[in-house]
């Protein structure tokens, strides 16, 4: 047996150990650079938003330059995830404002009390007041959009059949193994389908459909991404299936890049309405930064810019709308509708009588 | 203190009375060993064991009240049991492939040379980091009807997630067991040839027994990553093959239901205790002494002729054989992979790899700032996964004479593998329901970017322990016991002992933490700031936005963050190489 001079074992560790002196570095000098804001006036406030948050270059600045205060993100997950730590950590909030909590979820952070009351006085506060969930004034609406049915424009002019429109069609043996959905159990667009289907078949008669649906060939996959970019034929993956459940802000990004008529299209009667709220945590350390923050969020800034960031329509009826939005991404005139506090209520129930269906 | 108990039975530590006299233990050694047991335990009490037990108490205490209903309640659902059965039958499924597939990969890899092994070696790693969203593309995307292996029909099969648990852990295999067989000295194997026995018999019954720890270590390791497997559970079959992993995933961060989730934790943690201790009891029987080689001398070249010299050619070509089958199979999603993210429009471009440079579509970074964020995490998480890692080899390395301090020993091995086996949501939620003010201080970790590289480290120091304990238990204790005779102090024993031939396994056991904390997901979404994202969450979100381009983007970035993790993996590799002189 040979023991050698561990030289080479030497240097790696001292350059490990250099590397790593130079990402502790690293990590302290971007600790100090991002709450060094916290010496500005206005000191920091911290937004704790779903994963899908975005908004352009340039804009949270504004808000620092407007107000003095910084912001700071945190994302902890989809809206469930983020409705569920809210709920944990209440004790100890994580942040000052939450915003991405959908009406899917609102009555579960309401009952558990995380947030407090205010009310606002932004511009938009008044179109914002149309889709509250209760008048506490604990929650307030910032955004919404439709979860609909797409369908693949070109594989059915393709194909020579005629465009499902209804949940109905959905059934119907022409369109056997065509539609893939994400799931509700593991994605917040499938929950929205399947209360879409509660709202439009009651809650007697949803498990019904359900069972017509799965006969028909309906695959369930876990996400959306599986579903848009892997199986659904229009999302740029190629997939075999033409219909998808999606938004019905989605067709506007199939159009060709040449210009063109999308590619895709949402089924208007076949939606369920998301709304997006924000809301002052309870015990949040900077409550004022957080309702200055929470107006932001309805100032015309923001507003305008949700689209193209966030594929949802502002609740703000005065902000123009990008072109493209208007000519194919219309909002249902008549969505299916499920009480927050019924959905909060009967969630667990709905949900474990759909895996048994879905298998 | 030990001197007058006798050794346990069976032991094969001889009982040799000439040490030297060792009547009390000198203050140094003792606060020596006392630290190397309190460091590590003080890590894995404050960053592991915290969290999960206020995150699974919270599902036991209602009012302020122990309640325990919610097992009656839990085991009563059938569909507890179905998951709990699919749980092990997966794992378990996979476990048997990875090592079967796994073996006869870590000979031709690490026994053998040949020209471009070491990009061989960091290809077959590359699976180990990549995000499961992108593993679901990548497979799932070939498996589609109508996709370039839709005739298979896989799409959606208990095969297909099969099929990616091994893609996942066929490294895991190749790494441990390879670690120990490049240093097996081949002359036992040469003697057993020379009194007669068949290459088959040599090798199982010299090599086999011999690689027994260290197959044992892989296989306990790949059937936790399996246990745990949650995205590509979720991806490749959905919720019909549930784990154990994906309805914890599903009671905590969708219906809320902690008293469930607590429950099916606790189950989770009774089996992962139960296949550890069988394992380790697999491991400590057929752990011995080993005659150690510097991998020079057991490593021969990799021939398709048959040579004069090379001995037991048959078995060789077939377990090249067997693994060049492996990496055409681990390498088709790869290629796949690699030719979507070059789709462009229905043409081909470089366009996504040439956007990544800009900040991406919702996130504030470029995909570039967050594969430096990745490296400089995973390189925090690596020096802490070597430090606590290394002492908790060393410790465990040690075979004490009396029964209860060896079982003392062995606990504190399996308390430290727990993190591989406990669900990464009651880590990650556990980080958030106790870390607002840690131990009392007033610091709120939470947000803090020190938590993820802290958080990566819990799940890489079980990756470093199973790589460099094997290579420390094969020292002769004899040698320690030569040395000490000689009159070397215990440090000095270790320093030029036990730290030079560990030292050895330094190198994999960097690539090997690297990778882990390169790839890891599950804690990091929950901890990661969006300002410094890292790889995979910059992928996850991309993948999650609309629109061809995001899509193509995210692809790309999976194809620099494999390339990166090849990179860091070689070069780890490299350093090793370097320092035994070998084939470089």
């Amino acid at each position: 047996m040979t023991i050698r001079k561990p030289l080479a074992v030497a240097a790696a560790l001292a350059a490990a150990a250099s590397l790593s002196a130079c990402s502790v570095l690293g990590a302290n000098a971007d600790d100090k650079a991002s709450p060094s804001a916290s010496g500005t006036p206005g000191g920091t406030v911290t937004l704790v938003t779903h994963d899908s948050f975005a908004l352009s270059k340039g804009v949270l600045e504004d808000f620092t330059k407007q107000t003095g205060v910084t912001v700071k993100v945190v994302q902890p997950g989809d809206a469930g995830v983020l409705t569920n730590q809210l709920v944990l950590t209440k004790d100890a909030p994580i942040g000052d404002l939450a915003y991405g909590i959908d009406n899917t979820y609102a009555t579960r952070g309401l009952d558990a009390g995380v947030f407090q009351p205010y009310t606002s006085t932004a511009a938009a506060a008044s179109d914002a007041a149309k889709h509250q969930v209760d008048d506490s004034h604990r929650l307030t609406a910032i955004d919404l959009g439709d979860v609909c049915i797409n369908v693949d424009h070109q594989w059915f002019a393709k194909h020579q059949l005629a465009e499902p429109a209804t949940l109905d069609d959905l059934t119907k043996p022409e369109y056997k193994n065509l539609l893939v959905v994400p799931g509700a159990a593991t994605s917040s667009p499938g929950l929205a389908f399947l209360l879409a289907t509660i709202g439009a078949y009651g809650e007697d008669g949803w498990q019904a459909y359900w069972k017509k649906l799965v006969a028909n060939g309906t695959k369930v996959d876990a996400g959306w991404s599986d579903a848009w970019s892997t199986d659904f034929s229009g999302g740029g993956g190629d997939g075999p299936r033409p219909i998808v459940l999606s938004y019905a802000s989605s067709p506007p990004d199939t159009l060709p890049k040449g210009g063109g008529d999308a590619r895709v299209g949402a089924l208007l009667d076949t939606c369920f309405r998301q709304v997006e709220y924000a809301g002052v945590l309870t015990g949040a350390k900077n409550p004022l930064g957080a309702q200055k923050l929470l107006d932001f969020l309805l100032s015309d800034e923001v507003q305008a810019d949700i689209p193209g960031q966030m594929y949802m329509y502002p609740v703000s009826t005065h902000v123009t709308l990008p072109a493209e939005w208007v000519r194919w991404a219309p909002l249902a005139g008549k969505p299916f509708d499920v009480p927050a506090d019924e959905i909060t209520a009967k969630r667990s129930e709905w949900l474990s009588q759909y895996s048994e269906i879905v298998g | 203190m030990t001197s007058l108990t006798a050794p346990g039975p069976g032991r094969t530590a001889p009982a040799v009375a000439v040490r030297p006299a060792r009547r009390r233990l000198p203050v140094g050694r003792v606060l020596g060993w006392g630290l190397a047991v309190a460091v590590p335990v003080a890590f894995l009490a404050v960053f592991f064991a915290w969290p999960v037990v206020v995150m699974v108490g919270k599902g036991f205490v209602t009012d302020g009240r122990l309640d325990l209903s919610g097992f009656a309640d839990v085991f009563s659902r059938p569909r507890t049991w179905r998951i709990v059965g699919q749980t092990l039958g997966q794992a378990t499924a996979a476990t048997v492939l990875s090592v079967a597939l796994g073996v006869p990969g870590a000979y031709t890899l690490y026994r053998r040379r040949f020209r471009g092994r070491a990009a061989v070696r960091a290809l077959v790693t590359v699976p180990f980091v990549l995000p499961t969203v992108v593993v679901g593309v990548a497979f799932r995307s070939l498996l589609v009807d109508g996709g370039p292996l839709g005739f298979l029909h896989l799409d959606g099969t208990f095969a297909a997630i099969l099929a990616a648990l091994v893609f996942f852990n066929y490294a895991v295999v190749v790494r441990a067991v390879g670690g120990l067989w490049e240093r097996l000295d081949p002359r036992a194997t040469q003697a057993a040839r020379g009194l007669g026995a068949s290459p088959w018999r040599a090798f199982r019954t010299v090599e086999l027994p011999a690689l027994a720890p260290a197959i044992w270590s892989a296989a306990s390791l790949v059937f936790l990553f399996c246990a745990t497997a949650f995205g590509t559970v979720l991806i490749l079959g959905g919720t019909r093959f549930g784990t154990i992993e994906t309805e914890i995933w599903i009671q905590t961060t969708q219906f809320l239901d902690l008293r469930a989730a607590a429950v099916l934790s606790v189950v989770q943690l009774v089996v992962v205790v139960g296949v550890l201790t069988i394992a380790g009891r697999a491991r400590a029987r057929r752990e011995r002494a080993l005659s150690l080689a510097a991998t020079g001398t057991a490593v021969r070249p990799l021939t398709l002729r048959r040579r004069p010299a090379d001995d037991g050619h048959p078995l060789a070509l077939a377990a090249a054989g067997v693994t060049a089958v492996v990496l055409l199979a681990i390498a088709v999603p790869l290629v796949n992979l690699v030719v979507r993210s070059l789709r462009v429009d229905g043409g081909w471009g470089l366009d996504h790899y040439r956007a990544l440079g800009a900040p991406a579509p919702g996130v504030p970074v470029s995909v570039w700032q967050a594969a430096a964020t990745s490296v400089e995490t995973a390189v925090d998480a690596t020096v802490i996964a070597l430090v606590v890692g290394g002492l908790v080899a060393l410790v465990v390395s040690r075979r004490p004479r009396r029964r209860a301090a060896r079982r003392a020993v062995a606990g504190f091995d399996a308390l430290f593998m727990l993190p591989l086996g406990v669900s990464a949501v009651t880590v990650g939620f556990g980080f958030l329901v106790t870390m607002d003010r840690p131990l009392g201080l007033a610091v709120d970790l939470r947000t803090s970017p020190l938590l993820v590289p802290i958080a990566q480290a819990v799940v890489a120091v079980p990756l470093v322990v199973r790589t460099v304990l094997p290579v420390l238990r094969a020292i002769d204790p004899r040698l320690r016991e030569a040395a000490g005779t000689l009159g070397a102090a215990p440090g000095r024993v270790l320093r030029t002992l036990d730290v030079p031939l560990a030292a050895r396994s330094v190198g994999l056991a960097i690539g090997f933490a690297f990778a882990a904390s390169l790839g890891e997901f599950g804690a990091t979404s929950f901890l990661a700031r969006p300002d410094r994202p890292t790889l995979p969450v910059m992928v996850f979100r991309l993948i999650g936005r609309p629109g061809p381009d995001n899509y193509g983007m995210a692809l790309a970035a999976s194809v620099v963050l494999a390339a990166l993790t090849a990179a860091i993996v070689a070069l780890a590799e490299r350093l090793r190489a370097g320092q035994v002189g070998g084939d470089w």
